[in-house]
């Protein structure tokens, strides 16, 4: 087989970090070439550069070995390279149809446009509707539509950029097919993952690339997770072990027949939801993105006074009424999905977000008065204990990594000793080692008898640390499941839908 | 081929540059303000010096530049809390004629008083007009969301008419020959001057009381905290548990009351009466002055006192290069222009692709 793309010494910096460091491997026509690495290991800068959506400072890159300069994605359409981003690119309020005829190039009928579409939904497998608006679109028949977009334009190269990141299992078994049987017709695939399995099930080859340099390009024929994951950081993870077999007793927080009634068509409305969290229990919440999870976290926090029926229980008090701030006065602790401009505002100190976040206690107060020095010194404490990796506390939020970042906010949280810790995608695009220590820092506090709830959509997370887990969907929350004996089959259609 | 101007956020930005940028922007003020004096067939050089070296050059002059220094660092001051809260309140101006109209109506109501408690009502009295007036944006913009910009600014015209109907009818002087003015202020309700024969009054002490007040209120209160936080990002401030109706409230009323505060200090002070024009449009010049100070307390008044000398300057070039006055505005608006530029240029880079 020959090699379609060859990447020659690839080199692109941004100010402060070197993202492309002499980035040289070659992609053989027809077949699925993943590249792998962690978050900010360059893998997206890279596919951008063959894009042509971000200018390479120095390299050249050949297509089918003739030297190509991509200098905008229309270059690399006409070149036959298109891509699928990780966030979708769509018009809510128009249908599938009028969707895909603005991604096209030349003049098309929307007959014929339709006529080409169905061809390729029946030929594949996609189910799609072209007449229905996007907005009443599952979030995976969203990515079916920016996938049929980019093969109406007849592409030689695929770009897909963390595909299954937002899909159910069951979605992407069928995702896999459809991508197996585009290679078997012509097609190249690169695809991006830092999923190990999904990696060594889908791809022909993989290059690895760490910090912005290839570690090396492999067939993943003779890998496992375990080698692979190796290959991709450099040093060994171990997995936080959730110890599942204790008998929870007390009751500490539980949400009785919580429902909304919102009129506005882009929020999710939640139905009859049941909760119940014991002491020292870890309880996940489970679903593909956008099925009530913000609208959940919304009337946890009580950030907007957001309306609904319903009862919220906490140690007995019914605290439907109570403000963030009052919330967190009983220790309830939150920590957002967004961490830069919500759990932490990023032109400020790291003691100053502290303060932030504890400014209901009376310690760091005198009167009206800020106590900077008590301030400064749980900041400390919290940089100590939780591994933050920053010189000082009057660094400012921006600066951290995603990863240091989010260590120093939950450890924010879990150093004001929380009764019950509420956690939203704790960690969501950070580094594995981050990953790992906030996982087992998780675990050992629920040994320690504070109750949580983990809102994710990463389901190996709710896997590893999880008592109980139970599914989103569209509003809806699943039965509680217990994951000591948890049935993987079940859990992949209660989140495509199948609630019993 | 096709030139797009592109402009990214610039990651590195620096806060050094942030605080020299008034710096820069007051000497690409005076390059191309040369330029003014160059097309009107003058010498730059000899123009500044009328324009703001002669201002200052006697005892008289330092009095007249800390008499217009005054209102504009007090009102700076008071807008610096709403701008910090990303409140953009730019009604100061009706706020101060408020002030005014509320402190001077005492002054009047007790016209033959000798109290030496007459000053402080009318001072506290100044200060509730302006925080009257303002409350008036502080509610529609918390009950009904509308835009402070636009309802502070029209509340400016509201407050001058409601000053000129005072001064034509029920207030005006019967001794004054039909003009548009009220009766002088008792003595007991002047502003005590601070040397014989200057007009620079114990405002100034108001003003360096309030710029160190803000700086402690900014930098060690919770209060400032809030300011602080709900300026940066409102989502953080809702999880923090603030209330940003509140502090809307807040913000509007004290800057309000210092907008009322230094309205009074002009009538009970230089003018002495209550008349149609009693601000040469302080309370829109003050904005100029809260950003070239970079909402810093101490930074408000080193430009207070940069902004009040174009004002004398423009009154000497009118004297002395017969050159309209305006052309004090025109510096103020080149000022603000050029702040507005070089603070663009520092957040983001601009290229051509």
């Amino acid at each position: 087989m020959q090699s379609i793309v060859e990447f020659k010494n690839i080199f692109k910096s941004y100010p402060g970090v070197i993202a492309n460091d002499d980035v040289s491997f070659n992609i053989k026509e027809q077949s699925i070439h993943a590249i792998l690495g962690e978050n900010g290991a360059g893998k997206s800068t890279l596919v951008k550069i063959l894009y042509g959506h971000v200018k390479p400072d120095s390299g050249e890159i050949l297509i089918d070995s003739d030297l190509a300069i991509i200098n905008s994605p229309s270059t690399a359409k006409n070149l036959g390279i298109n891509m699928v981003f990780q966030h979708f690119s769509l018009f809510e309020s128009l249908t599938v149809a009028e969707n895909l005829i603005l991604g096209m190039n030349e003049n098309i009928s929307l007959t014929k446009l339709k006529d080409n579409s169905k061809t390729i939904c029946d030929k594949y497998g996609f189910n799609l509707n072209l007449n229905s608006p996007i907005s009443s679109l599952s979030v995976g028949q969203r990515q079916s539509v920016e996938i049929v977009r980019s093969l109406l334009n007849n592409p030689k190269i695929l770009i897909m950029d963390e595909p299954t990141s937002v899909l159910t299992p069951d979605e992407i078994t069928k995702l896999f097919k459809i991508i197996k049987k585009l290679v078997k017709d012509g097609l190249t695939v690169i695809f991006i993952s830092h999923k190990l399995e999904e990696i060594i099930n889908l791809s022909d080859y993989v290059t690895i690339m760490r910090n912005g340099k290839v570690v090396s390009t492999i067939s993943t024929q003779n890998e496992d997770p375990e080698t692979l994951g190796y290959k991709m950081l450099g040093y060994k993870v171990s997995k936080a072990k959730q110890v599942s077999d204790i008998n929870f007793s007390k009751d500490i927080f539980n949400i009785k027949n919580l429902s909304t009634q919102s009129k506005d068509p882009f929020t999710i409305n939640l139905n009859k939801i049941d909760l119940n969290l014991k002491k020292g229990q870890i309880f996940g919440i489970a679903g593909v993105a956008g099925n009530g999870q913000k609208e959940l976290m919304e009337i946890l926090l009580n950030e907007n006074d957001y309306e609904f029926s319903g009862d919220i229980i906490f140690k007995d008090l019914n605290i439907n009424n109570l403000s963030t701030f009052q919330r967190k006065s009983l220790s309830i602790s939150y920590v957002t999905e967004e961490r830069l401009g919500h759990s932490a505002v990023p032109e400020m100190s790291l003691s100053e977000n502290i303060f932030l976040s504890m400014n209901h206690k009376s310690e760091f107060k005198k009167g009206d008065f800020i106590n900077f020095e008590k301030i400064n010194s749980y900041a400390s404490d919290v940089i100590k204990n939780f591994n933050v990796d920053t010189p000082s506390y009057n660094v400012k939020a921006g600066k951290l990594s995603g990863g240091n970042l989010q260590k120093f906010i939950i450890g924010r949280e879990i150093m004001s000793n929380p009764e019950l810790l509420i956690l939203s995608q704790p960690t969501w695009g950070i580094d594995a080692g981050s990953e790992a220590f906030i996982k087992k820092t998780i675990v050992e506090l629920s040994q320690k008898g504070v109750s949580i709830i983990i809102i994710s959509h990463d389901l190996d997370e709710l896997l590893e640390v999880c008592h109980q887990i139970s599914v989103l969907y569209e509003g809806s929350l699943s039965n509680p499941l217990n994951v000591k004996d948890i049935n993987i089959t079940k859990l992949g259609k209660y989140m495509g839908g199948l609630l019993d | 081929m096709v030139f797009l101007i592109k402009v990214q956020l610039r990651e590195d930005y620096s806060n050094l540059i942030f605080y020299l940028s008034p710096l820069v922007a007051v000497a690409l003020t005076l390059f191309f303000g040369s330029f003014i004096f160059l097309i009107l067939d003058l010498s730059p050089i000899e123009s500044f010096k009328i324009f703001f070296m002669s201002p200052i050059s006697n005892s008289y002059g330092i009095s007249e530049l800390f008499v217009k220094a005054t209102p504009l660092a007090i009102i700076a001051l008071g807008l610096s809390y709403c701008f910090k809260n990303n409140i953009y309140n730019i009604g100061a101006e009706g706020q101060l004629t408020m002030g005014a109209i509320f402190g001077g109506g005492i002054g009047l109501l007790f016209n033959d008083s000798t109290s030496v408690f007459l000053l402080p009502l009318m001072i506290l009295f100044g200060a509730i007009g302006g925080a009257f007036w303002a409350t008036i944006p502080a509610i529609l913009k918390t009950k009904f969301n509308t835009n402070e910009i636009l309802t502070s600014l029209m509340l400016t015209y509201v407050a001058l008419f409601i000053l000129d109907y005072f001064v034509v009818g029920p207030w005006k002087d019967p001794a004054g020959y039909g003009l548009p003015k009220s009766m002088p202020f008792p003595d007991a309700g002047r502003l005590p001057v601070l040397f014989d024969g200057l007009r620079v009054h114990i405002g100034v002490y108001f003003a360096i009381i309030i710029c160190f007040i803000t700086y402690i209120v900014y930098n060690k209160t919770l209060f400032g905290f809030k300011l602080k936080v709900s300026g940066l990002s409102s989502k953080a401030s809702q999880y923090a548990g603030f209330k940003y109706k509140n502090l809307i409230f807040y913000t509007f009323i004290i800057s309000g009351a210092c907008a009322g505060l230094a309205g009074l200090f002009e009538v009970s002070g230089p003018i002495g009466l209550l008349y149609r024009d009693i601000s040469p449009n302080y309370g829109f010049t003050a904005i100029i002055v809260a950003f070239l100070g970079r909402l810093n307390p101490f930074g408000i008044i080193l430009s207070s006192l940069l902004i009040a000398l174009t004002y004398l300057g423009a009154e000497d070039a009118q004297l002395f290069l017969k050159i309209p006055s305006a052309v004090g505005f025109v510096f103020q608006g080149l000022v603000l222009f050029f702040l507005l530029g070089t603070d663009f240029l520092n957040k983001y880079r601009v290229f051509i692709k």
